[in-house]
């Protein structure tokens, strides 16, 4: 019952406000000059957008920064006290330099991977069937992922029957088995949790790699073949230089996820044997031990460290409809 | 169109936002509970409130979830609470009390009934200030040996001290591969079942003074009492099936199942009563595949402390059906009804419908126990809980070293217990 009434809301309030709101605009617009018709216009459709992103966004944006400096409660300033902690905490170190590894190899291996995918199916018949099997991951949620890989990295003592899909494969080669999850040398373990998200993520790298590459002009390189070019120096030479500002945005949108990197930790080591990440940390300071103050200087420390990366984005952006 | 559908999202957003608030709000006739049991226990909690909503006309919404620290943490800021609620722990608890969200529940039990049917221990553990905000409805032994009694029968001369029982484990081994079965994978919570058993040894290396002056922080970890815990217990995961890794790789629930296995991956298991309800244990019989005996004493001074958990329930909302069920709840004919579908122990003395005489026997020791002691992880502040488990993790694995390992809890230990500012 509740739901019905919930679906009917939905169904018939929703739309009836929007379209009150649209009608209210325009009665408002109607007492104006007509002058100033067009400049107020686009403002008033923008509104309430501009309202909800004020109230979910920017408010409690600056609610975090105000935490950041304050005790765990949030009952007294502190000072510089959070940043002091996270900066001198082990814990939180390890953390910094994960997200670092997170972000190089996650962005090598999409950017890698899907630009390899990208241009190989490129050149092959059942190209769209060899996209969708790479692409299928990426709509798998994140949690789903993390299973799914705790099975493929199962590990059972030698001599017993192998469980894990990779180390009963190794397993009739004779070799093995692996603690994927379990080995800490050179942030071994790290890397085998990199393996998921980059699993999930080639394919969209593939795909807006893929697209891009059928937006340059087949005859740039048919006359490059002309004049006696190799298959090679056409990707050095025409190819690659005409991708870069693809790969520029597969990289950034990277970068940004690896900074976010959560579920997939959380899943399927919780940060223990030194996986932990930053997003990983602010969830325990936050919700499991209370640390407001805390909490909000490790994400205005993330929020500080993806800003840089934001602008140059934007920037990108800016510079590519310029062009346009 | 396209214009119009890019506002129509957040409204839309907002109208689902206010729907859903008033969709929190329990209606009269219902007691909205969360609680840590899932699967088969939250089956077996469901059929134990069943008689009382066939009465009352009440209808129980039931969620469980292993992150119930986190939704009440969240909650407690926010108001945002079930009725009832299985805590984590004591500490726990009293922290919602100081927040002004848990109810007292001296006027809403018949407290002289309920104090008398249950071991006073268990009833001092749910006071904070001398009023009453938990009650258990279910307790646990920990640190239970289990055994094959196939493969060697302890019934009838069980190890009474620790040296027994590595001579006699070693003794009775046959074809068992090792001398224990170890895995402390448990999601978020990994490392649990290993800070179990440096608690279980350092009771009865220690005694329950040393054991409660630890978990409130008035004991270093660097002391040489815990580093002894810490060593024997890097003893066991020495003798242990597939070593340290396999231990870290597997879940607590399938830790036990290469005791029946063919030949035995292990001879003993160390885990609470509650096992008998999960993995291969839920499929074989108690007394006849499988069985235990308690932790031996390892200094003789402190053979009759246990170390015992329960699940502590507390009331957030005073509602008459929240009230009544609590009432319910605590009586022995209620507790019965989990008792006889096995897997759990009573908190209430005269529920003694046990199906088994292993678990009758654990029954007993909890209804008896004169020096019962709560986990101590349990009771710790949540980032020295978490930091206990996750050293625990490391340790096991082989990754750091036991002085290294101490040396960093007592840096969190020294953060964590500082007095609020």
């Amino acid at each position: 019952m509740d739901k019905l009434v919930t679906a009917a809301i939905v169904v018939v309030v929703v739309p009836g406000a929007l379209i009150t709101y649209i009608w209210g605009t325009e009665q408002v617009l109607r007492l104006l000059p007509e002058r100033l018709k067009p400049t107020v216009r686009p403002w008033l459709w923008l509104a309430p957008a501009l309202l909800f992103l004020a109230i979910f966004l920017i408010y409690p944006m600056i609610g975090t920064i105000i935490h950041s400096f304050q005790n765990h409660a949030g009952t007294q300033f502190v000072g510089l006290d959070n940043y002091v902690w996270f900066f001198g905490s082990e814990d939180a170190l390890t953390s910094l330099k994960n997200n670092a590894l997170w972000l190089i190899f996650l962005t090598l291996f999409v950017v890698g991977f899907g630009l390899l995918v990208a241009v190989l199916v490129d050149r092959v018949r059942y190209e769209s069937v060899a996209k969708s099997v790479i692409f299928v991951p990426l709509a798998i949620s994140m949690v789903a992922a993390s299973v799914i890989w705790l099975y493929m990295y199962e590990y059972k003592p030698p001599g017993t029957e192998q469980t894990g899909t990779i180390n009963a494969l190794i397993g009739t080669a004779g070799l093995g088995p692996v603690p994927f999850t379990q080995v800490q040398q050179f942030s071994a373990n790290t890397f085998a949790l990199i393996v998921v998200m980059a699993w999930m993520w080639t394919g969209f790298g593939m795909v807006i790699i893929s697209a891009a590459l059928k937006g340059i002009n087949p005859e740039l390189m048919e006359a490059a073949r002309m004049d006696g070019a190799t298959e090679w120096q056409v990707f050095r030479g025409i190819i690659f230089p005409l991708l870069v500002p693809t790969l520029v945005v597969v990289s950034t949108t990277m970068i940004i996820t690896a900074l976010k990197a959560f579920d997939i930790v959380f899943t399927m080591t919780n940060g223990n044997l030194g996986t932990n990440v930053i997003a990983n940390q602010m969830y325990a300071e936050m919700f499991k031990f209370n640390q407001y103050g805390r909490a909000s200087a490790i994400a205005v420390v993330l929020l500080l460290a993806i800003i840089p990366i934001m602008f140059f984005n934007v920037g990108r952006f800016r510079q590519q409809e310029a062009v346009r | 169109m396209v214009k119009r559908s890019r506002w129509l999202v957040p409204v839309a957003a907002a109208a689902i936002v206010l729907v859903g608030c008033t969709q929190g709000t329990s209606n009269n006739k219902t007691v909205t509970i969360i609680g840590t049991w899932t699967d088969t226990e939250q089956a077996n909690f469901l059929a134990m409130v069943k008689p009382w909503e066939d009465s009352s006309g009440y209808t129980v919404k039931y969620q469980g979830t292993r992150s119930i620290n986190d939704i009440l943490a969240a909650g407690i800021p926010t108001g945002v609470l079930p009725d009832l609620a299985g805590l984590p722990g004591p500490g726990q608890m009293a922290d919602y009390v100081k927040a002004g969200a848990l109810q007292p529940l001296d006027d809403v039990l018949d407290i002289s009934t309920y104090t008398s049917e249950t071991n006073a221990a268990l009833v001092n553990y749910g006071k904070v200030d001398g009023k009453t905000y938990g009650v258990f409805i279910k307790a646990a032994l920990k640190g239970l040996i289990f055994y094959n009694p196939k493969l060697h029968d302890y019934s009838t001369g069980a190890p009474k001290t620790w040296d027994e029982l590595t001579q006699m484990g070693a003794a009775n081994k046959g074809n068992a591969q090792a001398l224990w079965c170890l895995g402390i994978e448990s999601g978020a919570a990994s490392g649990w079942p290993g800070t179990d058993w440096i608690e279980n040894i350092l009771l009865r290396q220690s005694g329950p003074d040393v054991y409660n002056d630890w978990w409130a922080g008035k004991v270093k970890w660097t002391d040489p009492k815990i580093k002894a815990a810490f060593d024997v217990y890097m003893d066991v995961v020495k003798n242990s099936f597939g070593g340290g890794t396999n231990a870290v790789a597997t879940k607590f629930q399938t830790a036990g199942d290469p005791l029946f296995a063919n030949p035995p991956g292990c001879e003993l298991f160390e885990q609470a009563s509650f096992m008998s309800g999960q993995g291969a244990f839920a499929t074989k019989k108690a007394d006849t595949d499988y069985n235990a005996f308690p932790f031996p004493a390892i200094n003789p001074d402190y053979a009759t402390a246990i170390e015992g958990a329960g699940d502590l329930f507390g009331m957030f909302h005073a509602t008459d059906g929240a009230k009544s069920l609590m009432k319910y709840l605590v009586t022995a004919p209620a507790q019965d009804i989990w008792v006889k579908a096995g897997g759990a122990l009573s908190a209430n003395k005269n529920a003694t419908d046990y199906p088994d005489n292993f678990s009758k026997a654990q029954g007993a020791a909890v209804a008896a126990a004169k020096q019962f002691v709560f986990d101590a992880s349990d009771v710790m502040p949540s980032a020295m809980n978490a930091a206990f488990w996750q050293h625990i993790v490391s340790l096991t694995s082989g990754s750091e070293t036991v002085d290294a390992a101490l040396t960093a809890l007592q840096k969190v230990a020294d953060d964590a217990y500082k007095p609020a500012s």
